[in-house]
């Protein structure tokens, strides 16, 4: 923890008044003046702190804004309190590249202004509500006053590019695959990408907004749905975030059934990812052995659990389905059986020269650009950022099982693929010792008794999701109700790294770097 | 390429086999159906989904489709990437506001006659997210619906059997 006290040590010598709580063993609270807003971003950023998050909560005439850092494992959660009148706030995205579009969101959802910050464009609102009215204000109601028809937003200023040859390709939001929408401008010479920029939003369905007012079941349910593919690993964020808040320790069980169900997701969609990627460049065998091979997956969790995503099964508290001791033997012949299967397909994968001539060198971000941005879970890892929250800020199950953490360095659309396969892997063993764990502990001990939180409490639920670090604010308000809930799905930073990524590849390779990142349009848009 | 020829036999064919459901069955699946495709179109169905606003639950399942399990195109139904190519629209999803015009250009961009499918249960009746400032709720609320597949997502096996109980036989 030796950097922590160096940068503490800058801070006040800069003469910033901090006052600081650690609010769990990996969290640290640190409240300061807003006046100070961007420096403790300097200084965080020179002492080399990811910025992981950020998010705002209304509290009467005021509100509190919240950014999340994040260092070998140990955070730090500053928080600032501006006036309601005329919110404003010197802007973090001048420091930090990764805080841009989490402050435009915030501004179009609170109407918080960020100075300076680089770009003044809207991200999440489109034309679903005025530029001067704010959803996640109190006074805003949940209905808003919407027009019969949302008029699409014309008014987005994309950047422009000029010259001989220059085109632009707009894409979206309804794609030519079985994909969720969005908006992609490409300028191009000939088939080279020049420039790529994201307009994202169109999926916002008010999650945050709608958060407001449930119970702890009503949440839980509602983060399975932040994204469908990561429905364990976000509800568990919440679950944790709530557990925090309400000071509810769950049963060792329990989270050892969280952890399986955690890792069966990560398995299943490296699975689907790893043939998805080989379908995007046309190598049908590979595609669909690995669909062969997902969908036996998925049906084992609804054998056993009766959803083949393992939807809405952890809940505040624990989880609500045991897995026996039958079940258990089930999952570990499965394991074996995979991987013989594996055994199989990859090394016949590997060998094929036309795949390698399509994702090797293709895709390429950079471990500088990765870092520059944040950029988590596998895709971070295949550009040498060498973090995992399982690892490194660990969580009941995964503080005494030996976690590997899979690294490739080469950034390509190779790397993600092989990091995917390391991963499969490393889940397949975690799996192994936590049934080997749940043998030793009595059946049925899945629940700890509910205690209803403190008006104001919060808690922040940290994990690893199948796409890298999620981060889940949850605070309450009286008799047991959400008050804010505030997921940040890995996605809502690794989307800028995929407009760098594909700069300087060809157009058709755009749906195979895409794949080969699969970011959550769902996830980030909320 | 040896490795690919010996892993292709090893595995063998797994296709399933898969009926439409019977009228009795369509209620205990969540399936109802508005309107029949009529009989000539029967047998080649080409399907454009649209991701109105889900959280892509519905389109693993979709996905899952094309795998060797239930192989969808050995009945004529083909995913085009085109509402201009299409019969049959499959919505997912509540309809986002901000996708509501997007939603109903590519109703506009699909011929007649054309078809649509309200899959899921935010496609349905709105589901875990409602009608807000933000979504319009279910699909109905937009075009209208010729057949409404519920579940959180429908499974592949649901989707399968609602796709072929649709046409007229």
């Amino acid at each position: 923890m030796s950097w922590k006290i160096t940068f503490l040590q800058q801070i006040v010598e800069a003469d910033i008044f901090v006052k600081s709580t650690q609010i769990s063993p990996h969290i640290e609270l640190c409240q300061i003046d807003d006046s100070h807003w961007q420096q403790i971003a300097q200084i965080a950023k020179a002492n080399q702190l990811r910025w992981a998050a950020g998010f705002a909560v209304q509290s009467g005439e005021q509100f509190h804004v919240h950014a999340c850092f994040e260092r070998k494992g140990a955070y730090l959660l500053f928080r600032t309190t501006i006036n309601g009148a005329k919110p404003q706030l010197p802007s973090q995205a001048t420091v930090y590249a990764a805080a841009n579009r989490s402050e435009r969101h915030t501004h179009d959802l609170f109407g918080i202004e960020f100075l300076q910050h680089p770009d003044s464009r809207g991200w999440t609102r489109h034309q679903a509500w005025g530029r001067h009215e704010y959803p996640l204000r109190h006074d805003f109601s949940v209905t808003g006053t919407p027009a019969e028809i949302t008029p699409p937003d014309t008014s987005y200023h994309f950047v422009e590019a000029h010259g001989v040859g220059v085109y632009e390709i707009p894409v979206g939001p309804v794609h030519a695959g079985i994909i969720e929408p969005g908006h992609f401008r490409f300028q191009a010479v000939g088939e080279l990408i020049l420039n790529l920029e994201e307009r994202l939003g169109y999926v916002h369905k008010g999650i945050e907004k709608i958060a407001e007012g449930r119970t702890p079941e009503g949440l839980a349910k509602l983060a399975g749905r932040v994204s469908g593919d990561t429905t364990v690993s976000h509800t568990w964020a919440a679950c944790m975030a709530m557990e925090h808040a309400a000071g509810v320790e769950i049963p060792r069980r329990a989270a050892l059934i969280r952890g399986i169900f955690a890792e069966r997701e990560r398995i299943a969609n490296h699975l689907g990812d790893i043939g998805a990627i080989c379908n995007d460049v046309a190598f049908t065998f590979a595609f669909m052995q690995m669909m062969r091979l997902k969908e036996l997956w998925c049906r084992t969790n609804y054998e056993l659990f009766g959803h083949r995503f393992l939807m809405d099964k952890i809940v505040a508290g624990g989880v609500n389905i045991d897995i026996n001791d039958a079940a258990g033997k089930f999952m570990l012949i499965e394991i074996e059986d995979l991987r013989v299967e594996l055994a199989q397909i990859i090394p016949a994968i590997d060998l094929s020269s036309s795949l390698e001539d399509r994702i090797y060198t293709a895709g390429y971000l950079s471990p500088q650009t990765a870092e520059l941005f944040g950029t988590l879970g596998f895709v971070g890892r295949a550009s040498g950022q060498n973090f995992d929250v399982r690892r490194d800020a660990p969580y009941a199950p995964y503080e005494n099982v030996k976690v590997k953490v899979p690294l490739e360095t080469q950034g390509d659309i190779a790397s993600r693929f092989w990091v995917r396969y390391k991963e499969i892997n490393a889940s397949l063993k975690l799996i192994e010792q936590f049934i080997a764990q749940l043998e030793l502990l009595p059946e049925g001990d899945l629940l700890a008794p509910w205690t209803i939180p403190d008006n104001g409490s919060f808690g922040l639920g940290i994990v690893e999701g199948w796409r890298g670090e999620i981060i889940t604010y949850v605070e309450f308000g009286r008799n047991n109700v959400i008050s804010r809930f505030y997921p940040r799905d890995p996605s809502q930073v690794n989307w800028e790294p995929l407009e760098k990524a594909v700069l300087n590849n060809i157009v058709p390779d755009f749906p195979v770097c895409n794949k080969s990142f699969n970011c959550s349009y769902s996830g980030s848009d909320l | 390429m040896f490795d690919i020829f010996k892993k292709i036999v090893t595995t063998g064919i797994v296709t399933e086999t898969y009926k439409a459901a019977y009228d009795e069955e369509l209620a205990t699946l969540g399936i109802e159906i508005k309107h029949r495709i009529d009989k000539q179109f029967s047998g080649s169905l080409a399907i454009r989904q649209v991701d109105a606003g889900s959280c892509n639950g519905c389109e693993l399942e979709i996905h899952a489709l094309n795998n060797p399990f239930y192989d969808v195109e050995r009945f004529g139904i083909h995913f085009v990437a085109s509402p201009r190519h299409a019969d049959i629209l499959l919505v997912t999803g509540v309809v986002s506001r901000h996708m509501q015009t997007a939603l109903l250009r590519t109703y506009e961009a699909t011929p007649d006659p054309k078809w649509v499918i309200a899959m899921g249960d935010c496609a349905t009746c709105g589901g875990e997210f409602g009608t807000s400032y933000a979504s319009c709720g279910a699909v109905s609320n937009v075009i209208p619906v010729d057949m409404t597949i519920s579940g959180c997502p429908p499974t592949p096996l649901v989707l399968l059997k609602s796709l072929l109980s649709l046409m007229e036989k």
